[in-house]
């Protein structure tokens, strides 16, 4: 009862900006009281790109503070992942950041992997490049979509959505689902991809650059949206350090961290790409690297499309990955390790595993301890979206109230992975 | 990865700095980890920020029931520069789960303490504003504590409104 009430009056104390509202001119004269208005934004709100709710308080129409509110979906996954089996969990975590599932189940995969001590064949490793990239530009392209239809700018909605449903279809083609997939796997990926695949892939990838071309062709040169982003809200590298920003947040203020680079998992250094880094960490910048990325992700997915090995999609340690189904009708082994995987599936021996990959928004970091059981002790995934959104304060301090509308969507944050 | 003879170096030096900072040390499968005393907590991830590990990662909680220390707070350090990680853990007593907190540090272990606030019950000393920030703000208990079943809440109807959270009062 007290804990509640407790609350609201810290609540109503917190959103007080340290501004004073009465500040002297020159002389030291008072000559305008300006009060202090506090208003909630969200949770729902089309603005705020999911159910985010912002105490934000102006200063007529500056805004001098902000405090996200969060929590409003979070559905407790990690918590979930504590009961299920190893393999189990991967459709789970895949809700977590509701537009980067690859990344989700590939962060935890490479933790349980790591923990095993298991090799994933080369071919697994370029299938899982593909679809990687493949779902960087789809989040990238909802990003776009969504952040231009925020500045004002309909039509590109339209235009992003479309190459969206694209990879949609791809997605689909290789696993028999749009979202959510489930195609990553400890060990590798669920299946191979299937004749035609590679064709409409290359369509794919011939029409992309053009695509993007036209994006740039629309926003580049339209002067609401130049205003609206070239200057406005930015922020240092140092104080993105600080906060924990990763992502193409971090590299629009110069800092070219990238971990396909740094330290490439999954192949990454096989493949000849640039990373996109800004220059003055403003909105343009943020907006202009993750556009560049599209590019970057093209010429990827290409390479690991060109070189994509021979060999198995999925490791052959039959104590970890299913068996294949033949093998089911003529081997009696085959049959027992189905049985096994399927009831109680593999253990882990105990240890605990940080697996850090490069996503659309910066660092997946999944934690994995396993106590040598089938189940995982505890999964916690380090998204960029919750760390990130901890930067919007700082970045919309003392600018309009408009620009922090601007801001929040170049920040991109989703709220699936803030609140997991 | 600082290898293992790199991880026993920056112990020892720790050591030296801040006796009895460093209880143990392991190397599992490529990851570094220290495990310190909770209470130099501060000092201990001062100096490995200023050695190069500047960048705060990860910042989470983990419980190792039934084994005591039952709480775990994990952070996961970056050297951007040698890209090099280690993990620092500091293991408390869940009757005495106080940690110093780190935002002075690192201002973007806010949102991250106050997470693991919310899911462990572990107290951040000198954190600004430690409130619940995923669960409602008058949830009672921890849900991330292996204790904590799946399911131990009542699915609300009309019948039994009043124990929902926020309608006792």
């Amino acid at each position: 009862m007290t804990t509640s009430s407790d609350y609201r009056r810290r609540e109503e104390s917190v959103t007080m900006s340290t501004e004073p509202a009465i500040r002297p001119d020159a002389e030291g004269e008072v000559a305008e009281t300006h009060e202090l208005l506090t208003l909630n934004i969200g949770p729902h709100h089309p603005a705020t790109h999911g159910v985010l709710r912002l105490i934000a308080t102006l200063e007529g129409e500056v805004v001098r503070d902000i405090r996200p509110v969060i929590g409003y979906v979070h559905t407790g996954i990690e918590k979930t992942c504590e009961d299920k089996s190893y393999w189990k969990v991967i459709p789970v975590i895949e809700r977590m950041d509701y537009l980067a599932y690859y990344f989700n189940a590939m962060a935890y995969c490479g933790a349980v992997e790591t923990l095993l001590g298991l090799e994933v064949p080369p071919r697994a490793q370029y299938l899982r490049v593909i679809h990687l990239e493949l779902n960087r530009i789809m989040s990238h392209l909802v990003w776009l979509g969504t952040s231009a239809l925020d500045l004002g700018a309909m039509s590109m909605f339209w235009y992003c959505f479309r190459e969206r449903e694209t990879v949609l279809d791809l997605f689909e083609m290789s696993s028999g689902a749009r979202m959510h997939t489930r195609y990553i796997q400890v060990g590798g990926v669920m299946e191979d991809i299937p004749a035609g695949f590679a064709a409409r892939l290359t369509k794919f990838l011939d029409e992309m650059p053009t695509r993007a071309d036209q994006y740039a062709d629309l926003l580049e040169k339209n002067e609401i949206l130049l205003s609206r982003l070239r200057g406005v809200c930015p922020l240092d590298e140092a104080t993105l350090l600080g906060l924990g920003v990763t992502g193409p947040l971090l590299r629009a203020a110069g800092n070219p961290w990238d971990l396909r680079k740094a330290a490439p998992y999954s192949s990454y250094d096989h493949f000849d790409f640039k990373i996109p880094v800004g220059t003055h960490g403003d909105n343009y910048d943020r907006f202009r690297v993750r556009h560049a990325e599209l590019y970057e992700s093209v010429k990827i997915i290409r390479q690991a499309l060109d070189g994509l090995p021979e060999g198995p999609h999925i490791t052959t340690d039959r104590k970890v990955a299913l068996p294949p189904r033949h093998e089911l009708a003529t081997s009696m082994e085959a049959l027992i390790h189905h049985f096994k995987l399927v009831t109680e599936g593999f253990r882990v021996p105990p240890g605990e595993c940080y697996y850090p990959i490069e996503g659309p928004r910066g660092e997946y970091g999944c934690f994995v301890r396993a106590d040598g059981s089938a189940k995982p002790a505890r999964v916690h995934m380090r998204d960029p979206s919750f760390v990130n959104l901890q930067a919007t304060a700082p970045m919309v301090k003392d600018s309009y109230i408009a620009d922090l509308i601007a801001t929040l969507a170049m920040v991109d944050p989703v709220l699936g992975g803030v609140d997991r | 990865m600082p290898d293992a003879t790199g991880l026993e170096l920056i112990a020892h030096e720790l050591r030296d700095a801040h006796a009895d900072s460093v209880i143990d040390t392991s190397f599992y499968r490529g990851r570094a980890e220290l495990r310190i005393d909770p209470a130099q907590n501060k000092q201990v991830l001062t100096f490995l920020r200023d050695r190069g590990y500047s960048f705060l990662a990860s910042l989470h909680g983990v419980d190792y029931y039934p084994e005591e220390p039952r709480l775990g707070v994990l952070y996961e350090l970056l050297d951007m520069k040698e890209v090099d990680r280690i993990s620092v853990k500091a293991r408390v007593l869940i009757d005495n789960a106080h940690v110093p907190s780190v935002v002075e540090l690192w201002p973007g272990a806010d949102f991250p303490e106050r997470e693991t606030y919310d899911m462990f019950g572990v107290m951040f000393d000198g954190h600004p504003d430690l409130r619940r920030i995923l669960m409602p703000e008058d949830y009672e208990g921890f849900p991330q504590r292996r204790d904590f079943p799946v399911g131990g809440e009542p699915v609300l109807f009309t019948f039994n409104e009043e124990q929902s959270y926020g309608k006792f009062q």
